[in-house]
C-alpha cells in the first residue's frame, strides 16, 4: 500500500505560538483515519495546511506523493473536503453549487450533468436539486457538501466535523455514507469531536494534543493500552474518578476493596476514555 | 475559462433577482438626477451646455463606480468572511489570475447593467447626451477599474465593517468630489490637483467629453488605465498572500 498522506515535521506558528508542533503522520491509501484532539489542539490548522489554505511554517506534506507547498494547484485535484462550517454558496441551488464545483474542477460539460445527478442520487438529494441552500435542512446541507466534495472523484476526502449539529438519525445516515465512500475506495481523513463517531467509523485514530500526536493506533488497541474495563467511582459531590483494568476480574477485585458509600459503575472502556486520559482533560460536558 | 466559471455562478445568483437589482440600483442615481439636475441646477449653464446635460455623465460615472465596486467587493467580502464559500474557489485547481478575474467580472457586469439602465432613463430626459462607442469604452474601463478596486478592498478587509469604512472614506468623498457634480475648472488650484488624484475624476471627465461631443481627454483615459493596472496588481499580490 502506498501513502496517501505523508506529514513530516509539520510546524505552524501564529505570532510566535506553535499551533502545530513537529507533527509526523502517515495515512495509507484506502484507510479511514480519525484525527482527534481537544479544542485548540491544531486539528483545523493541520487540515487547512493539508488542503492548501494555509502555508506551513516548517515541515513537509505529501498528498498522494505530491508536495502541497510546492505544487498546490496539482494537489487540489487529489482531494475533496467537507469543511466544518457550511461553505456552500447560499445564492445558488444545490445543483448549481455542484455545477460550479464541476466547472472549477474541469469536468467536461458532457460528463457534468451525469456526474451531478449520480452524486445527488448517492446522497439522496435528487428531489431537492433545485432548492436554494437557505431552504434546506442542516442535514441536507451537509449531504450536499459531501456530494460536492466527491464530484471530481478525489482519491482523498477530508471530513472536518461532518456531523456537528446533526440529529441522531441524520448523523447515522452520514456515517453510512462515509463507510460507503470508504469502501468505494476513497481514503477518508476525519476529524471529529464526537469520539464515538471515530470509534464507530475509523480503522485507526490519532490523538492530537498541543500540536503533536500523542497516540496513533486502532481504537481497540488504544483501549487495550488503557484497559478494556473502566470503573467510575462517583464520590458524592467530589466529582468522578476513573480507573482502568485489563479485564473484569481485576476490576471486580478493585471494586470490592472500595468503601461502600460510593456509587460505582463498571463498564467497557471506550475511545473517549482513551482520549480523556491521554489528553488529560475532558472534552465533552465541560 | 476558469474565470468564466466563477462569473457563471455569480450570474446565476444575479439572474434570480435581476428586476429587484435593477430597481434598487437605479434609485440613487435617479435621486441625484432629480436633486442636482432638476432641483439645484435648473437654469445653470456651463460653457453652453445645460447643467442637466453636464451632470448626467457624472452621475453615470459615479453609478458605474459604486455598482461595480459593490458588485465585486461586497459579494466577495460576504463570500470570503461570512459564507466561507471563497475557500471553495481557493481549493479549486485554477490559476490565481483566473480567480481574481472571475471575482471582478461580476462587478463589471453589474456596473455596466446599472449604468446602461440609468443611461436609458437619462436619454429620455436629456436627448443631447451622445452615446458613442468611445463612451462605452470609457464606461467599461470605469467598471473594470472599480470592480478590481472592490476585489482588492474585499481581499484586504478583515470584517464587514472594514468594507463599510472603505466605502465611507474612499468612495463617498469620490462620489461628490470626483468631477461628478461640478467642473474642476471652478475649484481652487490646490484642491484641483488633489481631485486629479481620484480615479473617478478622470472617468467623469472622459465620459462627459464623450457624451457631449467635446474633444476627448486622453490623458484621463490613460490615468484611469493606470489606476486599473494598479488595482489589478494590488489584488493579485494580496490574493497571492492569502493563498499559499
Amino acid at each position: 500500500m502506498s501513502k496517501m498522506i505523508d506529514i513530516s515535521g509539520l510546524t505552524k506558528k501564529y505570532s510566535g505560538k506553535k499551533v502545530v508542533d513537529g507533527l509526523d503522520l502517515q495515512v495509507e491509501e484506502g484507510e479511514l483515519f480519525g484525527f482527534l484532539g481537544p479544542n485548540g489542539a491544531g486539528k483545523t490548522t493541520t487540515i487547512r495546511i493539508l488542503t492548501t489554505l494555509t502555508k506551513p511554517t516548517a515541515g513537509k506534506v505529501l498528498i498522494n506523493g505530491i508536495d502541497v507547498a510546492k505544487d498546490p494547484s496539482k494537489v487540489k485535484s487529489e482531494f475533496g473536503i467537507v469543511q466544518q462550517h457550511l461553505s456552500l454558496n447560499r445564492d445558488l441551488t444545490i445543483a448549481e453549487n455542484l455545477e460550479l464545483h464541476a466547472r472549477l474542477h474541469h469536468l467536461p460539460s458532457s460528463e457534468r450533468k451525469r456526474r451531478i445527478s449520480e452524486l445527488l442520487d448517492y446522497v439522496e438529494l435528487t428531489d431537492h436539486a433545485d432548492y436554494l441552500i437557505d431552504n434546506i435542512s442542516g442535514g441536507m446541507k451537509r449531504r450536499a457538501m459531501i456530494a460536492r466534495a466527491l464530484l471530481h472523484r478525489p482519491k482523498l476526502l477530508f471530513l472536518d466535523e461532518p456531523t456537528v449539529g446533526l440529529d441522531a438519525q441524520t448523523r447515522r445516515r452520514v456515517w453510512d455514507l462515509i463507510r460507503r465512500m470508504n469502501s468505494d475506495g476513497t481514503t477518508v481523513f476525519l476529524t471529529t469531536h464526537y469520539i464515538e463517531e471515530a470509534e464507530a467509523l475509523c480503522e485507526r485514530a490519532g490523538i492530537l494534543h498541543h500540536g503533536h500526536l500523542i497516540a496513533v493506533d486502532a481504537p481497540l488497541s488504544l483501549r487495550r493500552k488503557l484497559g478494556m474495563i473502566a470503573v467510575e467511582i462517583q464520590d458524592n459531590g467530589n466529582g468522578t474518578q476513573y480507573r482502568y483494568f485489563s479485564d473484569r476480574a481485576a476490576a471486580s477485585e478493585f471494586v470490592q476493596m472500595l468503601p461502600g458509600n460510593d456509587k460505582v459503575v463498571m463498564r467497557e472502556s471506550n475511545l473517549e476514555d482513551v482520549f480523556v486520559e491521554f489528553t488529560g482533560q475532558k472534552v465533552l460536558g465541560d | 475559462m476558469d474565470a468564466y466559471s466563477i462569473l457563471w455562478s455569480d450570474l446565476m445568483a444575479l439572474k434570480r433577482r435581476w428586476p429587484r437589482y435593477l430597481l434598487t440600483t437605479l434609485i440613487s442615481p435617479l435621486l441625484y438626477l432629480v436633486a442636482f439636475g432638476w432641483g439645484l441646477g435648473r437654469g445653470i449653464n456651463l460653457n453652453g451646455t445645460s447643467y442637466l446635460e453636464f451632470v448626467i455623465p457624472g452621475i453615470i460615472a459615479l453609478t458605474a463606480m459604486t455598482t461595480s465596486f459593490n458588485g465585486a467587493g461586497t459579494r466577495l467580502n460576504v463570500d470570503r468572511l461570512y459564507f466561507k464559500s471563497f475557500d471553495e474557489c481557493l481549493m479549486a485547481p485554477i490559476g490565481l489570475s483566473s480567480l481574481l478575474m472571475g471575482k471582478a467580472l461580476i462587478g463589471v457586469v453589474r456596473g455596466v447593467l446599472s449604468s446602461v439602465a440609468f443611461l436609458a432613463v437619462a436619454m429620455l430626459i436629456a436627448p443631447a447626451i451622445h452615446i458613442s462607442p468611445l463612451f462605452m469604452v470609457g464606461l467599461f474601463l470605469t467598471c473594470l477599474t472599480f470592480a478590481f478596486l472592490g476585489v482588492l478592498a474585499a481581499l484586504l478587509a478583515r470584517s464587514h465593517e472594514d468594507m463599510a469604512t472603505f466605502g465611507s472614506l474612499i468612495l463617498m468623498p469620490m462620489t461628490f468630489l470626483g468631477g461628478t457634480f461640478f467642473s474642476l475648472s471652478q475649484v481652487p488650484t490646490g484642491l484641483k490637483y488633489a481631485l486629479y488624484a481620484l480615479p473617478l475624476t478622470h472617468s467623469s471627465m472622459f465620459l462627459r467629453a464623450a457624451a457631449l461631443d467635446q474633444p476627448l481627454p486622453w490623458d484621463s483615459f490613460f490615468i484611469l488605465l493606470a489606476f486599473f493596472a494598479t488595482f489589478l496588481t494590488g489584488g493579485m499580490i494580496t490574493l497571492k498572500k492569502i493563498s499559499i
